[in-house]
C-alpha cells in the first residue's frame, strides 16, 4: 500500500494559528465552506491576540483567558481540527501535502500559509543567556512575568512598537528602564521625525533612559544576564534584556519549496502564492499594497492578517475580490494612544496639526503633495476623518492640513 | 447574573449571562455569536464591534467618550442607537439590555 493512501487529508490546512489563520477558518464557515478544515499552530495555544503580548497581558491587566480570539468551544462546534504545538517542516506541492515535524503527511485541496514570523534574535555574543527576552509568543511573555519579581534593571534592545510598549509596562512596574536604539531616533522605521521625538519624550517623562544611535557589542552573564555591553566599550547592567528588534518571516519551507519570495512569500492580489493552490496571509505575505506606490512590502498588523484572510476565504467559496485594504495599526504606551492610518514609508513631507503640547495632534504625512497616512496620537477624529483623505490620496496644501480647528472631511470636499 | 439580549445580523436572538467585569464585546464573543470582527481586542481603535442597543431598561450605559463618538462616525450605519460594545462593562446596571449587532461596513 502506498503511503499516502492513508494519509489523512483536508480540504483546506491554515498552517499557522494567529489572528490571520483564525479569520481565514472562521471566515470559511461564516461564508457557508463545508469542507474539512485542519489547522496546524506551532504554539500550543488556540489563536489569541497578539498585540496586548507588549501592552495589557504583560501589566497583568487581562489573563490569557480574555485574549482568546473565539472560545474554544467555537473550534469544536465550527468542525475546525485543531493540530496545536506542531511544526509545518516541509511543503510538496505536487503531492498536495506538508509534512509536520514528526514527519507526519498531511494532504491538502488548499493551503494557506498564516505563519507570520519569529522573533528576529540578537547574534553576538550572551544572546542565548536565560533573561533575554523577545515579546513575540505568550511563552515569552510568562517566562518575563515569571523573572519580574526579581528584577530592577531592565535593558530594551529595539526602539520600535514592541520595544517601547514593553518598556513603557515595564518603567510603570516601577523597573528601570532602559531603551537601546541603534537610529538616531525611535520608531524611525515606522514614523516620521515628530512621532519619534514626541515618543522618546513621553518615555524620558516616565524615566526611560533612551539611548540613540548605540549599537550593542554583547549580552553579558554568565549563565543569567547581568548587562549590555555597548559598542565603544560602556557597560549598561540588567537583570532582564527584551529584544524587540523585528520579526523574521516564517516562509522557509515555502520558499524550499519553489514559492517565489525574498523577505516573505510573494503572493498576487488574491493572495496566491507562486505554488498551485497556496495562499499566504498577514506578515509574512510579501505583496504589491496599494497604499505603498503598489511596492511589494509585508505588512505587520492584525488588520492586514485579518482583511488577508477574508480575501482568501472570498476566493475559497468562489467570490474573489482583490485585496485592497486601508491599512491600519495601533499602539498604546502610558496614557497614549497612537492610530495610524496608511503607510508613511517615503513620505516627503510631514504636517503637524494641533499643538503637541496639549498631548492630542495628528501627524499628516504627504508624498509629493497627497496624502498617505496620519499618525493620530490622543486624536482619534483626525484618525478616523483622515482615512478619506488616505484612499483619496488627497492633494491637500500643507498650511490648510496644519489648520486644526478645521476639521479633516471638511477638506476633502474642497 | 446579568442578562443580555443579543439579535445578530441574521435576526436570531440570543440570550446571554456573561459575568461581570468582562465587555459586552466579549460576552457576545464568549457566546459563540460570530459576526464581530472586533479586531482591536477592545481598546476602542477601530468599529468593528459596533452595536445598537434597542432597550437600556436601567438607563445606565456608560457615557459615550469622544473617541467611542469619532470612531462610530466611520460607520455608514450609525444611529442614535450605536455603541461600540467593547465600551460597555457587563454590570447588574445592563441587566435586561437587549442589544442588535450593527451591520458590517
Amino acid at each position: 500500500m502506498d503511503a499516502s493512501d492513508a494519509q489523512q487529508h483536508f480540504d483546506v490546512i491554515i498552517v499557522g494559528a494567529g489572528h490571520g489563520g483564525a479569520q481565514a477558518a472562521a471566515a470559511l464557515r461564516q461564508r457557508g465552506f463545508a469542507g474539512t478544515i485542519a489547522m496546524i499552530g506551532e504554539e500550543p495555544e488556540l489563536p489569541y491576540e497578539r498585540p496586548p503580548l507588549s501592552k495589557e497581558y504583560l501589566a497583568r491587566d487581562k489573563p490569557f483567558e480574555r485574549l482568546l480570539i473565539r472560545q474554544p468551544a467555537f473550534w469544536t462546534e465550527k468542525n475546525v481540527t485543531m493540530r496545536l504545538g506542531e511544526r509545518v517542516e516541509a511543503v510538496d506541492p505536487g503531492a498536495r501535502a506538508i509534512v509536520l515535524a514528526d514527519g507526519t503527511p498531511l494532504g491538502y485541496g488548499q493551503l494557506v500559509w498564516a505563519t507570520g514570523g519569529h522573533a528576529r534574535r540578537m547574534t553576538c555574543d550572551g544572546a542565548d543567556l536565560v533573561g533575554l527576552h523577545s515579546v513575540r509568543s505568550r511563552a515569552d511573555v510568562d517566562r518575563i512575568m515569571a523573572e519580574l519579581p526579581s528584577v530592577t534593571k531592565v535593558v530594551v534592545i529595539g526602539g520600535g512598537y514592541i520595544g517601547l510598549e514593553a518598556a513603557a509596562v515595564l518603567s510603570k512596574l516601577g523597573k528601570a528602564v532602559t531603551v537601546l536604539e541603534a537610529q538616531d531616533r525611535v520608531l524611525a522605521r515606522v514614523a516620521g521625525p515628530a512621532l519619534s521625538q514626541f515618543i522618546e519624550a513621553e518615555h524620558r517623562a516616565h524615566g526611560v533612559d533612551v539611548r540613540l544611535g548605540v549599537v550593542v557589542d554583547c549580552v553579558l552573564g554568565e549563565a543569567h544576564v547581568t548587562g549590555v555591553r555597548l559598542a565603544g566599550g560602556e557597560e549598561l547592567a540588567a537583570d532582564l534584556v527584551i529584544v524587540g528588534i523585528g520579526i523574521v518571516p516564517a516562509v522557509q519551507p515555502l520558499l524550499a519549496a519553489g514559492a517565489e519570495g525574498v523577505n516573505g512569500v510573494a503572493v498576487d492580489a488574491e493572495c496566491r502564492t507562486s505554488l498551485q493552490d497556496i495562499f499566504a496571509i498577514g506578515d509574512c505575505a510579501l505583496h504589491a499594497n496599494a497604499y505603498a506606490d503598489d511596492l511589494p512590502i509585508r505588512l505587520e498588523s492584525v488588520q492586514n492578517a485579518t482583511d488577508m484572510a477574508t480575501t482568501v476565504a472570498k476566493v475559497i467559496t468562489g467570490a474573489a475580490e482583490p485585496y485592497d485594504a486601508v491599512p491600519w495599526f495601533w499602539s498604546n504606551q502610558y496614557d497614549i494612544r497612537l492610530q495610524t492610518i496608511g503607510i508613511s514609508a517615503g513620505h516627503d513631507a510631514e504636517v503637524v496639526r494641533g499643538d503637541p503640547a496639549t498631548r492630542s495632534f495628528s501627524i499628516v504625512y504627504l508624498k509629493q503633495g497627497r496624502v498617505v497616512a496620519l499618525d493620530c496620537l490622543n486624536a482619534t477624529r483626525d484618525y478616523v476623518q483622515g482615512k478619506a483623505l488616505v484612499v483619496a490620496r488627497a492633494t491637500i496644501a500643507p498650511e490648510q492640513l496644519a489648520d486644526h480647528a478645521t476639521p479633516l472631511k471638511e477638506m476633502l470636499a474642497a | 447574573m446579568t442578562a443580555i439580549t443579543v439579535t445578530t445580523r441574521e435576526g436570531v436572538e440570543h440570550e446571554l449571562r456573561p459575568q461581570d467585569g468582562i465587555s459586552v464585546m466579549e460576552a457576545i464573543r464568549e457566546s459563540g455569536i460570530d459576526e464581530l470582527l472586533a479586531l482591536c481586542g477592545g481598546c476602542c481603535s477601530c468599529a468593528t464591534c459596533h452595536v445598537f442597543v434597542d432597550r437600556d431598561p436601567v438607563g445606565q450605559l456608560p457615557p459615550m467618550s469622544a473617541d467611542e463618538d469619532d470612531l462610530l462616525e466611520s460607520s455608514s450605519s450609525r444611529t442614535d442607537r450605536s455603541r461600540l460594545s467593547c465600551q460597555l462593562p457587563v454590570s447588574a446596571a445592563l441587566d435586561g439590555l437587549r442589544i442588535t449587532i450593527a451591520p458590517e461596513d
